[in-house]
């Protein structure tokens, strides 16, 4: 395997609140390869934004990384200064958010956000910015570019604003892109095309795509791997292939049952009963364990840690060590 | 084509209201207990003159008549004659209103120019000591009553430390050395005009105090407002994505965040620019300044009913406009709301 591009190396972050300190995050560790999609899933309150903001460093005041290295191409961002942040964000590393229609700034015209974002990192000139972000819109596959750059953004339709915020990343070609649940907000099959659209600009601009989502329909189209996470903890890593053909955790067996199969009509759906625990700090032993199927005597008291389960694939269970998850 | 739409049914509506205003002004000076044809002639006056007087006005005639009389002259520009002096209101208006325009339109530029950065600094050291500051100062401002305060800045910057004028428009003397040409009634605008440099910097000094007294309100109320307005739209996804995309911080603030904030304090401008101007008529007696406040004052108490009802319809007719303009500002602002 060659130098990832981005790796996540045991990254804690806590939220202060009015009632105490909350464990956002425990123990997350990733790596992203150069041109990749990596998808990280999971539930509502798993951590999935957070992970994503902690990279860019946008992470609210109450939020502080109390742990943890986040190496991009080799350097700890956590190092940088704020300038230095700056620089990165946008041209190394781009971040595109879940509803379009709240994420472009709705008293400016589409040109003037992108010719800002352009000349901020290129400082080129108002005429040269121009032709690159209609050279951006085309690539995104948004028609009659004038039109567009003179619109503001309640006037185009939910797909087209999530095209023209995924222009606005790639607007300065940075190496990764983190797309948090982009598809989420628009119609099915706008959806489909955007997931296409964000793998088509993976491969012909080589760059490397965080996806988060809850949909793992979406991670088995789009990622080539993936983390699952639970309660602010990686429970399962590896190849997309082989964590969905031999799943090695119960929290995402159970996600996998969750996705409504047309072969599998008239059944019953299957549920995860219960929910994330909100505070990973409070849980003692495994966070799962609450709402597990095979929970034993162990989960309740140690924390298991991800172990390899096969190549690159690893899973954070003491079931394996017991036998198979069924 | 919206745009004008828009505008047509605000103006439409602004008619409206205006017409409103006269129908309550003209009941209203109907309904206070007094003769008009009485204090018309004075207090000598014989029973069969003041019905002689009372038949010259009209007003032996039904309400509903004299109303509609009444509109008839507005409309031709005929505000009836002011009891006091029995010169034409609209004279006595138009006489004096520069002066107060001239005053309030420095205390609102003050205002924007003071308040509107005061509020974005405040939001962006949000509970840092600059924004307890700006908050404790603002509330001063809004609460301080004008009379107070322009009675202490006087004694301050007057009486103790001596650097600007106690009252008035311009100093007497400048009437013999440099003489203002009067071309607009504008004193700042006419001394530029005319080059009158001497009259220029005395007329600005005299309108320190008296503009700084009455800014005070809407500085504090303005900077609570953009704070407030700013800490919302700072918290709003797009900021988030600005800052995603790597853009600095001056421009997030001061252009992206702005934009957006100033929507609401537009409106609080709107509100205090018609409420400063009844400031203003505090402001003009503290200072005597020879404006439409000491007129209005004057003519309350003499229940000089004919300068009343033109104060009102004029001082009504000003807040329609300036509430036109800041919705016209507004849609052109913020491009979601003409076409809503």
């Amino acid at each position: 395997m060659t130098m990832p591009l981005l790796q996540v190396q045991h990254l804690h972050m806590e939220f202060k609140t009015s009632r105490g300190t909350l464990r956002a995050l425990n123990d997350v560790t990733f790596d992203v390869q150069p041109g990749e999609i990596f998808g990280i899933v999971g539930e509502t309150g798993c951590g999935k934004t957070v992970t994503g903001l902690s990279i860019l460093g946008l992470l609210p005041q109450s939020a502080t990384i109390t742990q943890g290295r986040i190496l991009f191409d080799g350097n700890d961002l956590l190092k940088y200064s704020s300038k230095e942040m700056r620089k990165v964000r946008g041209a190394q590393i781009a971040m595109i958010f879940q509803d379009p229609t709240t994420s472009l700034n709705p008293v400016f015209t589409l040109g003037k956000q992108l010719s800002w974002v352009i000349r901020e990192h290129f400082g080129i000139s108002e005429k040269e910015a121009r032709l690159r972000i209609s050279q951006m819109f085309e690539s995104v596959g948004l028609p009659d570019v004038e039109r567009i750059m003179r619109s503001y953004p309640h006037q185009l339709s939910g797909g087209m604003q999530q095209r023209v915020m995924i222009a606005l990343a790639l607007a300065c070609q940075p190496k990764l892109l983190i797309a948090d649940e982009p598809t989420t907000s628009l119609d099915v099959t706008i959806q489909a095309q955007i997931l296409a659209l964000l793998k088509e600009l993976c491969n012909r601009f080589g760059i490397s795509i965080i996806l988060i989502t809850h949909n793992l329909g979406v991670i088995a189209k789009t990622c080539d791997r993936l983390a699952v996470l639970y309660a602010g903890r990686v429970v399962e890593s590896g190849p997309t292939r082989d964590v969905f053909k031999n799943p090695q955790h119960p929290y995402t067996n159970g996600l996998m049952r969750a996705i409504p199969k047309p072969s599998r009509h008239g059944e019953r759906m299957e549920v995860i009963p219960g929910t994330v625990p909100l505070n990973s700090g409070d849980v003692v032993g495994c966070a799962f364990a609450p709402r597990c199927k095979f929970t034993m005597e162990r989960c309740r008291q140690e924390t298991p840690t991800l172990e390899a389960v096969g190549y690159d694939h690893y899973a954070a269970c003491f079931l394996r060590e017991e036998n198979r998850v069924g | 084509m919206r745009k004008l739409e828009f505008l047509i049914r605000r103006l439409l509506t602004s008619f409206l209201v205006l017409i409103g205003v006269s129908i309550i002004t003209f009941a209203l000076a109907r309904i206070v207990p007094s003769n008009p044809a009485a204090l018309y002639i004075g207090p000598r006056a014989r029973p069969e003159d003041i019905e002689r007087v009372s038949r010259e006005l009209g007003l032996d005639k039904p309400i509903t008549v004299q109303y509609i009389r009444y509109m008839k002259d507005v409309l031709h520009g005929d505000l009836g004659n002011s009891i006091a002096t029995k010169r034409p209101v609209r004279q006595e208006i138009s006489g004096r209103f520069p002066a107060t325009l001239e005053l309030l339109f420095t205390a609102m530029l003050l205002a924007v120019v003071i308040g509107v950065p005061l509020g974005v600094i405040s939001a962006q050291w949000q509970g840092k000591w600059v924004d307890v500051i700006v908050r404790t100062s603002s509330i001063f401002g809004v609460s301080m009553p004008a009379f107070w305060l322009g009675l202490l800045v006087q004694i301050i910057f007057f009486r103790s430390l001596g650097w600007l004028p106690l009252s008035g428009r311009v100093d007497s003397d400048l009437r013999f050395t440099n003489p203002i040409e009067i071309i607009t009634n504008f004193y700042l605008l006419d001394t530029i005009l005319t080059h009158n440099w001497i009259a220029f910097k005395d007329v600005a000094l005299h309108l320190v105090l008296p503009a700084f007294t009455l800014a005070a309100y809407p500085i504090g109320l303005i900077a609570r407002m953009t704070r407030a307005a700013m800490i919302e739209v700072m918290g709003q996804d797009y900021i988030r994505s600005a800052r995603a995309y790597g853009l600095p911080n001056r421009l997030i603030i001061y252009a992206l965040a702005l934009k957006n904030a100033i929507g609401p304090t537009l409106t609080v401008i709107g509100l205090t620019v018609a409420y400063s101007l009844t400031g203003a008529f505090f402001v003009e007696v503290i200072y005597n300044w020879p404006g439409l406040g000491l007129f209005t004052v004057h003519s309350l108490l003499n229940i000089d009913y004919p300068a009343i009802m033109g104060i009102t319809l004029f001082g009504a007719t000003g807040y329609i406009f300036i509430n036109l303009i800041v919705d016209i500002l507004q849609a052109w602002i913020d491009p979601r709301i003409s076409l809503n």
